[in-house]
């Protein structure tokens, strides 16, 4: 339509597309590409907990040392957050101010939960002498958990730092690309959880 | 109540909330929590029931899980499918999936090997 006009009161041909101009943010891209770089660091580190998996250098063997109770409930903690973080995403696209902090908060509380049960369950093993010092198979379980658990709880740090933008400037352009980014992460890091809970935890007591 | 009038005028000069991103839908994000539950349940029943009583037949099932339930964050939680970002998320996926291959499978494939070289009385049984 618009092209036609402008052929009209120009009289010449026009080889642009005179389409309405949107704002295209490549923010989202690059932030997809840091979590790809990021999942290439986590590549890394279950590649290393699969050679050593079951270098046990005498000590506790991972069926003795994992609770997997415990991380069913860590698993439906880090789920559960993730569809509430989903429910955040959701407002603020219908731009409920009130209800995103709401389900944001919601998110962190489950995240903190994730957390601290990681925490206590880390305790518990060192207090029992299966630290990251024992053997090759708990290096490498402590580095690949724990750096998940270093992800989460920066990713705990992100929102609350969101969550307080948002409560001082509003729902505005800015800070929705930057909930999308934090959607993104957050949705990630359940994505490499479902690695950790099945290769290291379910495939180590079989 | 400025956040009521954003509502009822969604294009009123501001931009519209990145309208490139992909938008998320009540029913996507409850079809991906419904099939994620379903696709963890199974798995740690399988171990923790002892279901199978076969521990590489339930490894593999395990790891078939895992692979599904990835797919499905993906679609329903992260929004991915080929038209987002003009295909660059999914070629960027394809690449970094690729790597992690080749890197997870490539380290234990060689390690194996390396450990199936180093047994001990290898040396020894070998005239010479």
């Amino acid at each position: 339509m618009s092209t036609e006009s402008a052929v009209q009161t120009a009289g010449q041909p026009a080889f642009y597309v005179t389409e309405e101009e949107h704002a295209h943010s490549s923010t989202l891209l690059g932030f997809w590409i840091y979590i790809m770089s990021d999942t290439l660091i986590f590549a890394a580190l279950f590649a290393t907990f699969g050679v050593l998996r079951h270098r046990y250098a005498g000590g506790p063997t991972a069926a003795e040392v994992l609770d997997i109770p415990g991380v069913a409930l860590n698993t439906a903690m880090l789920l559960i957050s993730s569809i509430t973080c989903g429910f955040a995403m959701l407002e603020m696209q219908k731009r409920n101010k009130g209800s995103t902090l709401f389900w944001l908060a919601v998110t962190g509380l489950f995240g903190a939960a994730f957390v601290g049960l990681e925490l206590h369950e880390f305790a518990t093993m060192i207090a029992e002498g299966a630290g990251p010092q024992r053997s090759a198979f708990l290096s490498a379980f402590f580095t690949l958990v724990g750096t998940h658990g270093t992800h989460v709880t920066i990713g705990i740090i992100w929102l609350i730092t969101l969550m307080v933008q948002v409560g001082r400037k509003g729902l505005v352009h800015e800070n929705a690309r930057r909930l999308m980014c934090f959607s993104m992460f957050w949705h990630f890091l359940d994505v490499i959880w479902i690695g950790v809970f099945s290769v290291v935890y379910l495939l180590g007591v079989l | 109540m400025s956040s009521d009038a954003h509502a009822s005028h969604p294009a009123d000069g501001h931009h519209a909330i990145a309208a490139d991103a992909p938008h998320g839908s009540m029913k996507g994000y409850l079809t991906g929590f419904v099939l994620a539950v379903v696709l963890t349940v199974i798995p740690f029943w399988l171990v923790m029931g002892n279901v199978l009583d076969n521990a590489v037949a339930t490894s593999i099932l395990v790891i078939v899980f895992a692979v599904v339930q990835i797919v499905v964050h993906m679609i329903y939680f992260l929004h991915l499918d080929t038209a987002s970002e003009g295909g660059w998320n999914m070629l960027a996926l394809i690449f970094t999936v690729i790597m992690v291959v080749i890197g997870i499978v490539g380290s234990l494939w060689v390690m194996y090997h390396l450990n199936l070289n180093m047994m001990p009385g290898m040396m020894t049984a070998r005239p010479g």
